[in-house]
């Protein structure tokens, strides 16, 4: 199975560098937003969308996330909105697309009622973040029928034996958690996660994404050679937020997306050219 | 996995077994949490069954429910309720005489003394109407553990001395502003706690909720209420029980109660849910009360397990309401909901106002004034009447006492 994201990290890596994966919730402020900020970041050079499905309950997402959410479901986002979206980028881009969320709502559409849409509208792959590969046996089976990538969590909790079984249902890339906790942007990567990569690497050639708490342009660099993309969501989110702070104007919406454009244009940046390999082995 | 349908049609073979894999009730259960969790619920499941075994533990569990939590507890005939109700004999299982006035300090101490095991020197708790909160924070206070409580600020508000009782016994109570700023945030809050120092953390929760072992664990915690209920009524009466009644939040009290009577089947078994204002979604708690006109409950997963839960079309999670803040969940134990799809146990919801009422009579027909969760239980043993005789014979577990619930019944009654 060729999808999108199996596409562009091949690409990367043949070009030796390092992938953005951008997240923004949908439907913050609303969808037609999201429509404009996802094409301003593939434009920026993002190299794969992840589009959060907002949910009442986002127990493993910090404080600007969880906000994020909310103004989304407040504007009247569902899961059936956020697939319309997908086919609405599809019209005008083709960058690789994960919706990224929560199971319940997946579950209550029906996992072949989801896959099925998610597969005509263009997605590439999902994330469910309380999904674990023990309870994904049919999740699995109905998304990869329909061509869609099954991407997990690796966590530095994770044992060797679990990240090797993690990486077998993953399918697209493997997320690494940088750290244990919530997603929010912080200022150091923690001093682990070199060794998480390690072991991660050693049970899979999955491309490895690595996410939670990646928000500046060192942290990117730092990541060159060791993993093959840095995912930012809640930098991003927060410039969204402080944008749209009075109000969702088209004034407001257009500013954001000059944000967003410039914080992924900067990340990009230092993704390519970041320290080498060799100059961050321990 | 589509719906409660098709689940149940794909678990036709394996109806007949209570359990059906490690963690499961029928289709319910499991563990569905962010994979930073996944390992430390394997260790405290692996912690929990060598502790089961392990007689040392065992032997310090009795011992503290014994002189610290202050069990047994009575089984005491309801003399004055029974002639006041005129129908069936009425025994009260008196939890709500338990250090800390409520049958929470059960698993508090069990849950405690595992976290001290397992080497972790801080405990989290969540809490809606305290009681779980003050037994958490008094089990940390006895065995030298930090203790930080997530309760909701409108669960605060209305639940005021219980926040200072934690406050006086040395724990962090932080407030949950988001949501509906109940119990269901405090869990939110809570788990964000336990994924960010999980290394050095036990996560005490409060019911028979969220991934295994927890339901499982917490139910054999609180199972001591339904052994001791069951020779304390074979000493009185020389039978079983016809009805045992318990309000049902997140369900522990209830499945305490029940799980020793499950291989009695004539032993029929009521869980109260709180009805709230009424059946629109948004206005009530009741999981498993459809029969009732009380809509908006689907299987689906919330904090950690696959319940009934109560939602909207798209899967978002609804709000509650309910007069008691421990009944003010929108999710029921999956056990409960497996009890139930068997008909095994019964489920009905009671309003607010019934409630009420109930407090009001316990209160002066036996001197008992009951916490507004263990009035739901009443109200619907109130409302059962019509088709219960003299004949039967009813165990109603008083899971709590009302200090706590002084200022809204002051308010209201």
């Amino acid at each position: 199975m060729k999808t999108r994201i199996h596409e562009r990290f091949t690409a990367l890596r043949e070009a030796g560098e390092l992938g953005i994966v951008a997240y923004i919730t949908a439907g913050d402020p609303s969808l037609d937003a999201t429509l404009k900020f996802v094409l301003a970041l593939a434009e920026a050079g993002a190299d794969v969308i992840e589009l959060g499905v907002p949910f009442s309950d986002p127990l493993a997402d910090g404080p600007t996330i969880q906000r994020a959410s909310e103004r989304a479901l407040k504007s009247g986002t569902t899961l059936v909105g956020v697939l319309d979206l997908v086919r609405r980028i599809r019209q005008s881009s083709r960058i690789p697309l994960v919706l990224f969320g929560y199971y319940n709502p997946i579950l209550q559409m029906g996992l072949e009622k989801f896959a099925g849409t998610a597969e005509a509208v263009g997605a590439d792959g999902v994330l469910a973040t309380d999904l674990p590969p023990e309870e994904s046996n049919d999740y699995r089976r109905i998304l990869g029928a329909h061509h869609l990538d099954t991407i997990f969590l690796g966590a530095p909790t994770s044992t060797n034996e679990r990240l090797a079984n993690i990486a077998m249902c993953s399918s697209g890339f493997l997320y690494l958690i940088s750290r244990t906790g919530v997603t929010g942007a912080k200022d150091h990567l923690p001093d682990d996660l070199p060794s998480l990569l390690r072991r991660a690497r050693a049970t899979t050639q999955l491309p490895l994404a690595v996410g939670f708490g990646i928000s500046l342009p060192g942290h990117v660099s730092v990541l060159g050679g060791l993993a093959e993309a840095a995912v930012v969501g809640s930098a991003l989110v927060a410039q969204i937020e402080k944008a749209t702070k009075a109000g969702p104007t088209a004034g407001a919406i257009d500013s954001a997306a000059v944000a967003l454009a410039e914080k992924v244009g900067a990340l990009k940046q230092a993704a390519r050219h970041g320290l080498s390999r060799r100059e961050v082995a321990p | 996995m589509f719906g409660a349908e098709e689940i149940r049609k794909s678990m036709s073979t394996i109806l007949q077994s209570p359990t059906t894999a490690p963690g499961r009730f029928g289709p319910y259960g499991g563990r569905y949490v962010p994979e930073t969790l996944m390992v430390p619920l394997f260790e405290l499941e692996r912690a929990y069954e060598t502790a089961k075994a392990d007689a040392s533990f065992q032997a310090q569990f009795q011992n503290l429910l014994a002189n610290f939590a202050g069990r047994p507890t009575p089984l005491q005939f309801a003399a004055r309720l029974t002639e006041k109700l005129g129908g069936p004999r009425i025994y009260l299982k008196r939890e709500d005489l338990l250090h800390t006035g409520a049958h929470k300090i059960n698993n508090a101490i069990g849950q405690g003394l595992l976290a001290v095991k397992m080497g972790k020197p801080r405990i989290i708790a969540e809490t809606g109407a305290g009681q779980h909160g003050v037994a958490s924070a008094t089990v940390a206070a006895h065995l030298g553990l930090e203790c930080v409580v997530h309760m909701g600020t409108e669960d605060m508000a209305r639940q005021a001395l219980n926040v200072a009782r934690m406050r006086m016994l040395g724990a962090e109570v932080v407030a949950v502003d988001s949501g509906s700023r109940t119990l269901k945030d405090a869990i939110n809050e809570a788990m964000r706690d336990w994924v960010t120092n999980v290394r050095t953390t036990h996560y005490l929760l409060g019911s028979v909720l969220g991934a295994h072992p927890y339901p499982t664990m917490v139910r054999d915690f609180q199972a001591v209420i339904g052994r001791e209920a069951r020779e304390q009524i074979l000493a009185a009466e020389k039978r079983l029980p016809t009805h045992l009644f318990a309000c049902v939040g997140g369900g522990s009290n209830s499945i305490g109660l029940f799980h020793q009577f499950l291989g009695d089947p004539q032993v029929k078994m009521i869980g109260i849910e709180a009805g709230g204002r009424g059946g629109q979604l948004g206005e009530h708690a009741a999981r498993l009360a459809a029969h009732q006109g009380f809509v908006g409950a689907r299987p689906g997963v919330l904090q950690g397990t696959y319940t009934y839960v109560l939602q909207n079309e798209d899967g978002q999670i609804a709000t509650t309401h309910s007069i008691s803040a421990g009944l003010d969940y929108p999710a029921i134990g999956p056990e409960h909901a497996w009890l139930a799809d068997q008909r095994r146990a019964e489920y009905s919801a009671v309003s607010d106002q019934a409630a009420l009422d109930a407090a009001r009579l316990l209160s002066r027909t036996q001197g008992i004034i009951p916490a507004l969760e263990s009035a739901h239980a009443i109200a619907g043993l109130v409302e059962r009447l019509p088709k219960l005789t003299k004949n039967d014979l009813v165990i109603l577990n008083l899971s709590g006492r009302g200090d706590k619930d002084m200022d809204t019944y002051s308010r209201l009654l």
